[in-house]
């Protein structure tokens, strides 16, 4: 009989196809004397090398295909089968009790996970599930049972009460149409993997192995969280154009990585990417990010004890800049203190740090720190296409400072001889609405303005946003935000210069049509979020959004903006 | 030995990733190191032990450090956990 099942929409696209029920294989623990506690030892050992090798393995698959974030996880688990006092204790029990390994490492280890499942907090609830995986792992090594074959030899859909992290990890993408799990979460692994491996899955569906047979046909909608059972042919034939109509959607998308950004009537814009390190400029090339809007220096500076060398920072400037291969590339100088802080730089606790000493007043104060990273992005200017950005802003006079620094540098490196590309462009980053305010005075100063929405709401709304109680008045389509936008690119535009955003707004598909409307030059985004926007532009139509730019400055409310872009249905 | 109590500030507290780093952190020293919290005492050379404690943002603990390097170790730690990780 056909039925429906709702559950979370963890991973999008359609699936269609047989049904593979995943037994979850509990293994049987029996208790044993052994004779000699010393070879027991030394088999738990072994058993404990095989599965630390095995991981070890997997960490290795899934750093190639998921990246680092997502295999940390299983260095993770190689560490808690190493962990000296588990290893012991379990040892101990096996000499003094005399009893088997399978045995003691049940014993041991259920200790700490019904520690972790009692805790209050979620997350350390979730490590539990760590735990039972890595226990599992030893235990099917000692007992000699293979571990769950995941896979089946024909293509299916998995139906399973959980997935671990080691499942995930190894999963077929060619034999694995889609997922189906009884409990997760958007947020967990399996959930973090399924988007990554492109795999359509719906998580937390509830009580379902009862009802699926091995087998049965099913179909899992991954963008509405639905699962279809044994569906009669007419839903089947709907839900095959559904998928049709996804994939070809998602092979539009891949068509425009190398497309320009250009809406319907010819207006062209730039759609860049913001990155944090190095590594992000793969993702971003993969997307078609037309240049880097935002690379943000912190993470040089973090988790260290010294400040990062010029050598340092110019081998990371540098790297960024060859692998865009003349693409624009837009470095901001180091915007610390506020949230961020960095230990060596031993700065005072502040009452309101987002209110204090932090980003270009830290530098105008700490010169060298600031002519340090100056240099270093001169240097790096020599091998493609650099823009340097300020951030923070609030007067002329920093603007004035900091370009002096700059000149100094560059007049040392002309003297010197130290080669540095001469038509580097400088602009600050407006995120405070002194700086958005007096736009038509900095315009004259720099080279272009890049808005940083975050902050420039923030400091605004006069609301902290990592305060809870007012998170309700982050607005981002609040007239005074749209407002202030407004007078940064028309500032801009007055003096032949250019506008970007690189904080959320520019990727959101709301925002998409007033900012355009407004003039905005180009858009920096998150990786992920570019094709879409690009095809977003390009369905909108340039003399049509300047007129609901210019409703949308009018409306009374956030609400009234958001209706007015609804309504106009773009 | 040494004692001294710390206040946590890591902003994750000791959960799986800085626990990981602390305890890697606790191995490299030669002293024995001891983490207490609420009366409990863990080795933290063992990452079971320090993500047991479920050690908080703001948690109070006690680190104790026994060993050849003692004085020198027990600053690293205790600067760790004051500010380790500033993501």
């Amino acid at each position: 009989m056909s039925r429906v099942f709702h559950g979370i929409a963890a991973s999008p696209g359609i699936a269609i196809g047989r049904a593979a029920r995943l037994e979850r294989q509990e293994l049987k623990v029996e208790k044993r004397e052994i004779l000699s506690p010393e070879d027991e030892i030394e088999r738990f050992k072994q058993a404990i090398t095989k599965a630390v090798t095995d991981l070890e393995e997997i960490y290795q698959k899934t750093l190639k295909e998921l990246g680092e974030e997502k295999a940390s996880i299983f260095q993770a688990h190689q560490m808690l089968l190493q962990d000296p006092v588990w290893t012991s204790e379990v040892e101990n029990r096996i000499r003094e009790e005399s009893i088997n390994g399978e045995y003691a490492i049940e014993q041991v280890t259920e200790q700490y996970i019904s520690l972790f499942s009692e805790m209050e907090d979620e997350y350390m609830r979730e490590r539990a599930a760590d735990l039972k995986d890595v226990k599992n792992r030893v235990l099917a090594y000692l007992t000699g049972t293979n571990r769950r074959q995941i896979h089946e030899q024909t293509p299916s859909i998995l139906v399973a009460h959980d997935l671990t992290p080691s499942d995930t990890a190894q999963l077929d993408r060619k034999l694995t149409l889609g997922f189906v799990t009884e409990i997760g979460g958007r947020t967990s692994h399996s959930a973090i993997m399924a988007r990554s491996l492109e795999i359509p899955a719906v998580v937390g569906i509830g009580e379902i192995l009862g009802e699926v047979r091995n087998g049965d046909l099913l179909i899992v909608d991954g963008l509405e969280g639905e699962i279809h059972l044994n569906p009669d042919p007419e839903t089947v034939a709907r839900f095959e154009e559904k998928r049709e109509r996804y994939l070809q959607e998602k092979e539009g998308l891949k068509k425009l990585v190398d497309q320009p950004t250009i809406t319907r009537d010819g207006h062209q814009v730039e759609i860049a990417a913001n990155i944090g390190t190095p590594k992000d400029v793969e993702g971003a090339l993969r997307n078609g990010a037309e240049g880097i809007g935002l690379f943000r220096t912190e993470f040089l500076y973090m988790d260290r004890d010294t400040f990062p060398t010029e050598e340092e920072q110019f081998a990371a400037y540098k790297e960024v800049v060859e692998k865009m291969k003349g693409k624009p590339v837009i470095i901001r100088t180091l915007d610390i203190g506020g949230d961020k802080e960095i230990p060596y730089l031993d700065m005072p606790k502040e009452m309101n740090p987002f209110l204090g000493y932090r980003a270009i007043r830290l530098c105008l104060d700490r010169t060298e720190l600031f002519k340090t990273q100056l240099r270093a992005i001169l240097r790096a200017s020599a091998y493609g296409r650099v823009k340097i950005m300020f951030p923070m802003v609030t007067t002329l006079s920093e603007v004035r400072e900091a370009k002096r620094i700059l000149h100094e540098i560059v007049e040392e490196f002309r003297e010197q001889k130290i080669p540095f590309s001469s038509d580097l462009e400088v602009g600050i980053m407006v995120e405070t609405p002194a700086s958005a305010v007096i736009a038509d005075i900095l315009a004259k100063e720099v080279d272009f303005f890049s808005i940083g929405t975050n902050d420039l709401i923030q400091y605004t709304m006069a609301a902290d946003r990592m305060n809870e109680r007012v998170s309700y008045l982050y607005q981002p389509y609040h007239p005074a935000i749209l407002r202030l936008v407004k007078m940064v690119i028309d500032a801009a535009h007055k003096e032949g210069k250019w506008a970007g955003m690189c904080g959320e707004m520019a990727g959101d598909p709301i925002a998409i049509p007033i900012l355009l409307g407004l003039g905005l030059d180009e858009f920096s985004m998150s990786s992920s979020s570019i094709l879409t926007a690009r095809q977003k532009v390009g369905s909108l139509s340039y003399s049509e959004m300047k007129t609901l730019a210019e409703q949308a400055l009018e409306q009374e409310t956030q609400e009234k903006v958001k209706d007015l872009v609804r309504a106009a249905g773009v | 030995m040494l004692e001294r109590k710390v206040k946590v500030e890591l902003e994750h507290g000791l959960h799986a990733r800085p626990a990981t780093e602390f305890v890697k952190l606790c191995a490299s020293v030669k002293s024995d190191v001891t983490l207490i919290k609420d009366k409990k005492e863990m080795n933290a050379k063992s990452i079971m032990g320090v993500m047991a404690l479920g050690v908080s943002k703001g948690d109070q603990v006690t680190l104790r450090v026994n060993g050849p390097d003692e004085a020198e170790a027990i600053e690293k730690l205790e600067k760790y956990l004051m500010n380790g990780e500033k993501r």
